[in-house]
């Protein structure tokens, strides 16, 4: 089907988040206000005001009620979804990079960037039921998780118990969600060459998969199973952080996605962005790729962005997906039929 | 100092610090105390460096012994050869004199300021003859001790034992009959078989760090040169690649080999340290298989180039321009008004003398015979006209020559097997704005060399590039404006026209910039590369007709395999992205590729020529399917058993995935209840909402059935 096109960011996108039932699309971008779409034909629902930076990163509650956002203007807010009001801010003294609620929606992880004598660092804090109730105590912090480098996606593993993070040091680790221990982390030989930029988990939270700069993707296993996507994305075990598979894209990846309903990955990402002007439009190579989740093979691609693609979200449903771009737009896709039935 | 030095030494003098004001102290000048400054220290370094060094005196030997009298005329005679050969440093010059008899003892010393001076001061007037009986002897302060080191008695050099070398034509053994290709990216240079049956490449020798700056097949294949900053290395062998001989030049720029691979040159320049003088260039000819040098070229760059506005920064390359045929007989340098064209048994010029030709600007030699085609341009504002000449050598008799009038500028193409040669001419239009070109087809292989012209359609089209077809008679240009010029296909040989050029037909508007013939000829390439983005067009020139159009996208080289059969694509480094090489059909049918970052360079290893006769190649060519059964037959069972490997290892795949999946569905599992409690005891998992999914699909058969109420309305 033709893609919705979804013009009300002014700025380019940078993430992209679907509620549990699909209905609702949420987009954040580098202009100040995260929005609200329909899934299902693009409309605008509504905004998010308050922020007053760049909007990193974003969760919604599983009951579709709390929506969480992390900003470069040092703060992370949660806000009611219903109404748009802003129900908390938490403040740091550094840009909230990445934002994520737990199973069952009472702690949010949230890191921040390193920033000017600050460095990067990993903050749980409780999300109370009530927001009268809520509070800016941290549950736990880890300080200098990564040194000087920029952690760009933590998320929690199974059952609340790790806390998985990536980031500019390519090395992706996982942390005691309680005591702030570090478990495990990737070996540099076998892991991503460099920066990692976005981390999905699967739906059973049973692997992951990164994305980084060094145009792979890959998936691994803590929960069990990780699926990792670097600039190869690469699939990872989210229990033991094995490394599964490799993709490779040949251009750095900015972001990445798993079907929940086929085996597909799809990952996005393109020439760096300052680039884009100086080379032919298709040098680009600004593309939604699609590749088997289980034979690592590339299936087809989805053009359409004229910048490089910053996030990618799959509806729960897996009859959809939605991709946003640096060029300010955000494209929504629904598969035809012959989507379905792709044999390789 | 150290701090509490000062410290001590203040308090002895009775110096209270925290009343000094520091800023306030002026030193007289030049004076500093005996404090050095760092900088200083640096200066002083480099100058004791020079001063004890030798390397910058030479020793001038067999000079006529003179009595006290006329010791002055003979040192300013001295003073006049060598000021001219450098700057000799004051009181450089010492001439001894034996203190009993006042008269010299017929040697001196002079010290100059370098010692590239001083090298050169001696290579120049090593044998200068100041009369006849005093011929000077020059040599190197530095060398004496070595000089002087040299035992009396001769020893014989001891023979080593003949060891049999390696089969270094294993690889034309292969028994798929595939062909090597090299590559270099990232730190590693790899040689690899290209597999096309397989659709993938077999590796062969990898090794990182294995050139410093690039590698470089002999034409013949037999080896692979890698260069080092201590000189270059050729590698080759049976199985491996093992390093068969090396080459000493220290910072070596560019190799070249002689076309039968008897010889490599080598060439290394150094910029000058004032912007103003020439670069000195050194170049030096090798016998590959004994690694000796047979001869070294020394000067500035000047004496390696015509000096024209392109030649400033260093000599174009090759310097030395190998005549065709596997003899490695002759080898011609360009420079200046003269062509030297020397001979390797004595790796001297021929008859000890250069050919003198005013102004000439390029040469260019028949890939097959010893005849040298070269051009010298317009002179006194065109009252002599231009001229292309063919010389043949070594007896230097002028073949043909032919005047051209009105000339811009010339290029010479020859032809693969030295049938033909064509002269690109571009001549100025009447008002001398503008220019047009046309064409000069010189047939070498006929009585007297015919000579014709040949003009395009339409004038005023730029060439943009031309191209022969290897072993054949045709040729392709490229001609017209961009973004779209036109292809044309000319043969020199038809049956109806005989010795007639013809045109075979234009295909108008491409999108080509470069012409690749294969090089069994009757196929082409016409490639978009750079602006075009790496446009592809697989042409058969026999029937006129494309094979394919296709695309690598952002392509920089294009090499055909030697024998014809691929054709490798290759984004290299010069892009970010998508480096790496493609292989290609001689149809244009991709087979595979092969992403790899930092790709440098690519280059297929060349063949030999092959040992059948042109009739026998013939016969082949005619017979093909009694020939090629058996291959095909091969090719079904590779295919065969790669569909079968391939299925196999999808099955693989596809069970390990399941294994997994199987495990993480009992873990799940298992953690339902502990994911319960944290949501509050909330079951909605997803077993739950798997149901809730079938429930949808119930709703999408509705859907079915408005359907169906269309077809009754119509």
């Amino acid at each position: 089907m033709r893609p919705i096109l979804m013009k009300g960011h002014e700025r380019p996108l940078t993430f992209l988040r679907y509620n549990r039932d699909g209905d609702m699309l949420f987009s954040c971008a580098k202009d100040h206000t995260p929005t609200l779409w329909y899934a299902d034909n693009g409309e605008r629902h509504g905004t998010y005001r308050g922020h007053n930076g760049a909007v990193w990163c974003c969760d919604v509650s599983r009951d579709s009620s709390r929506l969480i956002t992390g900003s470069a203007d040092q703060t992370a807010k949660l806000w009611d979804v219903k109404t748009g009001t802003q129900l908390f801010s938490f403040k740091f003294s550094s840009p909230a990079r990445s934002v994520d609620f737990s199973v069952g929606d009472k702690l949010a992880v949230i890191t921040t960037d390193p920033f000017m004598a600050r460095t990067s660092a990993i903050h749980v804090k409780r999300i109370a039921d009530d927001p009268q109730d809520q509070d800016g105590e941290s549950v736990l912090v880890l300080e200098n998780p990564e040194g000087r480098k920029r952690i760009n996606r933590a998320v929690w593993g199974p059952l609340n118990q790790t806390i998985v993070s990536g980031g500019e040091d390519a090395v992706l680790r996982i942390w005691d969600a309680e005591t702030g221990k570090l478990l495990k982390e990737t070996d540099k030989e076998v892991g991503h060459k460099q920066t990692i930029t976005s981390l999905c988990k699967s739906a059973d939270d049973s692997h992951f998969l990164t994305g980084s700069l060094d145009k792979t993707a890959k998936a691994c296993l803590p929960f069990l199973l990780y699926l990792l996507f670097h600039n190869p994305p690469v699939l990872w075990d989210m229990r033991t952080l094995t490394l599964i598979k490799t993709y490779t894209s040949g251009v750095p990846v900015n972001a990445v996605s798993m079907s929940p309903l086929l085996d597909h990955v799809v990952i996005g990402g393109g020439q760096d962005a300052s680039a884009v002007t100086t080379t032919d439009h298709r040098a680009g190579n600004f593309e939604a790729k699609f590749y088997d989740k289980i034979l690592q093979e590339e299936i087809g691609g989805v053009k359409g962005h004229f910048g490089p693609i910053n996030a990618l979200a799959f509806n729960p449903d897996g009859r959809s997906f939605s991709s946003g771009g640096e060029d300010g737009y955000v494209r929504l896709h629904h598969f035809d039929s012959d989507y379905f039935n792709i044999k390789i | 100092m150290a701090e509490l030095d000062i410290d001590t030494r203040a308090a002895k003098l009775g110096i209270d610090w925290s009343q000094v004001n520091l800023d306030s102290i002026q030193l007289p000048p030049g004076e500093n105390f005996g404090i050095e400054s760092d900088d200083e220290g640096v200066y002083h370094n480099d100058q004791l460096e020079f001063d004890t060094g030798f390397g910058n005196i030479i020793v001038v030997d067999n000079l006529p012994v003179v009595p006290k009298t006329k010791f002055e005329k003979l040192e300013n005679v001295l003073k006049k050869i060598y000021s001219q050969l450098g700057v000799i440093k004051e009181k450089g010059l010492w001439m001894p004199v034996d203190s009993n008899t006042g008269m010299t003892l017929g040697y001196c010393f002079i010290e100059f300021n370098t010692p590239q001076e001083a090298q050169n001061a001696k290579e120049k007037t090593h044998g200068y003859k100041l009369d006849k009986s005093h011929i000077f002897a020059v040599n190197m302060f530095d060398d004496f001790d070595r000089l002087m080191n040299v035992k009396e008695e001769w020893e014989a050099p001891q023979t080593k034992p003949y060891v049999p070398g390696e089969n270094l034509q294993k690889w034309l053994t292969d028994e798929k009959a595939r062909d090597q290709l090299v590559t270099r990216s990232g730190p590693d240079t790899e040689v690899f078989w290209n597999d096309a049956r397989q659709k993938n490449t077999e590796l062969v020798h990898k090794r990182p760090y294995w050139t410093e700056s690039y590698v470089q097949w002999s034409p013949l294949g037999t080896y692979l040169v890698t260069l080092h900053k201590q000189g270059a290395a050729v590698w080759g062998g049976a199985d491996t690649f093992t390093r068969l001989m090396r080459y000493q030049h220290n910072m070596v720029k560019l190799v070249d080999f002689s076309p039968g691979e008897k010889y490599l040159v080598t060439y290394h320049s150094q910029e000058p340290s004032n912007p103003r003088d020439a670069s000195k260039v050194e170049i030096k000819v090798f016998d590959v298989r004994t690694g000796r040098m047979m001869r070294d070229f020394k000067g500035s760059a000047d004496e390696f180039s015509i000096g024209g506005p392109g030649g400033v920064a260093g000599a174009s390359w090759p310097v030395f321009r190998w005549a065709g045929g596997k003899d490695d007989k002759y080898f011609a340098k360009l420079s200046k008004n003269t062509i030297s064209v020397y001979e390797t048994e004595t790796f001297g010029l021929i008859d000890k003398k250069s050919i003198k030709v005013d102004n000439v600007v390029d040469i260019c030699w028949s890939p097959t015979d010893s005849i040298l085609s070269l051009f010298v341009p317009e002179q006194g504002g065109g009252n002599q006209p231009a001229k292309v000449a063919l010389v043949q050598i070594p007896s230097k008799v002028e073949l043909r020559q032919k005047n051209l009038f009105s000339v811009s500028d010339c290029k010479m193409y020859w032809q693969s097997s030295g049938e033909y040669l064509a002269v690109k001419v571009d001549r100025y239009t009447k008002t001398k704005k503008s220019t047009y070109s046309g064409f000069e087809l010189f047939r070498i292989k006929e009585r007297d060399i015919p000579i014709e012209v040949l003009e395009l359609d339409n004038k005023n089209d730029k060439i943009i590039a031309f191209a022969w077809e290897p072993k054949g008679h045709r040729f392709a240009v490229i001609h017209g404006d961009q973004p779209r010029p036109d292809v044309s296909f000319y043969t020199m040989k038809t049956t109806q026209h005989g010795g007639r050029v013809t045109k075979l037909g234009t295909l108008k508007a491409k999108q080509a910039n470069a012409l690749f013939w294969s090089p069994t000829g009757k196929y082409i390439i016409l490639a978009g590369l750079k602006n075009f983005n790496g446009q592809l067009e697989f042409f058969n020139v026999d029937e006129l007709e494309t094979m394919a159009t296709t695309e690598h996208f952002m392509a920089t080289d294009i090499e055909w395999d030697p024998t014809g059969r691929y054709v490798a694509t290759a984004v290299t480094s010069v892009h970010e992205m998508e480096n790496g090489f493609t292989i290609w059909s001689f149809n244009g049918k991709l087979l595979y590729r092969n992403l790899k970052d930092h790709f440098f360079q690519l280059a297929w290893r060349p063949r030999p020529p092959s040992f059948l006769s042109p009739e026998k190649e013939e016969e082949i060519a005619k017979n093909l399917k009694k020939y090629s059964k058996k291959y095909e037959l091969e090719d079904q069972d590779v295919s065969l058993l790669l569909s079968e490997q391939d299925r196999e290892k999808r099955k693989a795949l596809k069970e390990e995935w399941e294994k997994w999946v199987k495990q993480w569905k009992s873990l799940h599992e298992e953690e339902k209840l502990a994911r319960q409690s944290l949501r509050d005891g909330e079951i909605s998992d997803e077993e739950e909402e798997e149901d809730e999914a079938k429930e949808v699909k119930e709703v999408e058969f509705e859907d079915v059935i408005e359907v169906t109420e269309e077809v009754v309305q119509e």
